[in-house]
């Protein structure tokens, strides 16, 4: 049992991340079309994926549906809507032109996705304020940055002081790109080398515990 | 005007404002908005998932054009699913093992061309012109000297291997600075990108509240503003009926 629970996906990850990386120097038709069958794959596994993260959602909610537990009536409006917008996209083929799903997706879905991200404007506001409180240099940099790139992205802002825009983009494309790089490099190197780690089996945390689960 | 597009602006505002009664505080109309935001998406996420997917690439090449190599992710995917069964919750380990050593295999000599090399070849750059009036030093220079010092200093910044005391604390500092110029633009872009959002909801919603929507947006903000009021006297009743901490 431990070959198949321990062994055999070590050996699966090994096989096909040093395929994969051997892939990419391998410039031929083969290794082309290997890597699109790979990545058609993984297209297929992660729709698999989205099926086990919505049977995980629908479980947690009929659960407190069972169960009755506080605000339970919600989870069954998250099942209603649930079912009714998956119903209406089956019966209308994928299609949303012209039917009950496209006009589910442009008067609830695209509402709600607009509201509910607006409704970070607000909060965006009150983070502002606190962090100016803060009264740090770090504090003072950050809303400096944020304020002259808000106006220098705006017409009142070029009207108000000329030459903001310039400046704006100046923040973009030198202090800004600086840090980015730094963060890319950094963030590339650790990603690498955890990669590294996975496909030779010395990180392992994905195997979970030793009992199965 | 089709009675489709008006019961639509009508569902549209009434939801907008169940979510922008969060602004008061959390209550059963933003919780309401909420699960059928996440219902819908969900149900949405779904549809695309089945059609694009399942049955595009999936269903209909396996049974149609017999292509039976897709029977390994089919599997692979079958594999993942067997979460949900206890005893055979172990067998997700070999898609999970799959999926971790594409990924792996995929990034490193893509993270390695694209995010280390290129990047560090952008910053590479001359530092001073070589013409042939001499050796000159613009603008163009100084901004390549800054990009410069600000990888270098953002790296030493997250260099945790080195104790950040000294010279190389004070490069780390520079870094921080750095790092914070980056986030505010970062933030500042966020902000506009929201407002923007936020100024096309509120164009809508001035738009339902004309006539020729049956003032939709004013019926249903004094709908909910009632009923917030309503919701706000209950628990505040039940808050003063409520015992205090400690009574029997």
């Amino acid at each position: 049992m431990h070959f198949w629970q321990q062994s055999l996906p070590l050996l699966i990850t090994c096989v096909f991340g040093l395929a994969l990386v051997l892939q990419y120097y391998v410039p031929h038709p083969a290794s082309e079309n290997f890597l699109q069958e790979i990545s058609l794959w993984s297209q297929i596994i992660a729709g698999f994926a989205i099926v086990l993260g919505v049977g995980s959602l629908l479980s947690a909610h009929y659960q407190k549906i069972a169960r009755q537990e506080a605000g339970w009536g919600y989870s069954a409006v998250l099942f209603v809507s649930l079912l009714t917008v998956f119903g209406a996209g089956l019966w209308a083929e994928g299609k949303a032109e012209g039917t009950f799903f496209g006009w589910l997706y442009d008067y609830v879905l695209v509402a709600l996705q607009g509201t509910m991200f607006s409704l970070l404007a607000f909060f965006v506001a009150s983070a502002a304020y606190r962090a100016f409180r803060a009264r740090t240099l770090e504090a003072t940099i950050l809303l400096s940055a944020a304020v002259l790139v808000m106006a220098g992205r705006v017409p009142l802002g070029e009207s108000l002081l000329p030459g903001i825009g310039a400046l704006a983009d100046w923040i973009m494309t030198v202090p800004n790109t600086a840090a980015q790089r730094g963060i890319l490099i950094g963030v590339s190197l650790g990603a690498i080398a955890t990669s590294i780690k996975i496909i030779f089996g010395i990180e392992r945390a994905y195997l979970g515990r030793g009992d199965g689960a | 005007m089709s009675l489709e597009t008006l019961c639509g602006a009508w569902l549209a505002v009434g939801l907008s404002l169940c979510i922008y009664s969060f602004l008061y505080r959390d209550n059963p109309f933003f919780k309401l908005g909420e699960h059928i935001f996440v219902g819908a998406s969900v149900g949405y996420l779904l549809v695309i998932t089945y059609h694009e997917v399942m049955l595009k690439k999936l269903a209909v090449p396996l049974i149609e054009q017999h292509e039976w190599r897709l029977i390994i992710p089919l599997i692979l995917g079958l594999l993942l699913l067997a979460r949900f069964l206890p005893r055979l919750a172990w067998t997700s380990r070999l898609t999970f093992a799959f999926i971790l050593g594409v990924s792996s295999g995929v990034a490193i000599p893509r993270l390695l061309s694209s995010f280390v090399l290129q990047q560090v070849q952008g910053t590479l750059k001359p530092l001073v012109t070589v013409g042939p009036a001499g050796i000159s030093f613009g603008l163009a220079e100084l901004n390549t000297v800054l990009i410069l010092i600000g990888v270098v200093s953002v790296l030493v910044y997250f260099f945790f291997s080195v104790e950040h005391t000294g010279s190389v604390r004070r490069v780390a500092r520079v870094g921080s600075c750095f790092l914070m110029i980056s986030f505010g633009a970062a933030f500042g872009y966020t902000v506009m990108a929201r407002m923007s959002l936020l100024i096309g909801r509120f164009d809508e919603l001035i738009l339902y509240a004309t006539p020729e929507y049956g003032y939709a947006t004013v019926w249903l903000l004094g709908l909910v503003t009632g009923g917030l009021v309503w919701w706000q006297r209950r628990v505040r009743q039940a808050e003063t009926q409520a015992p205090p901490d400690g009574a029997e």
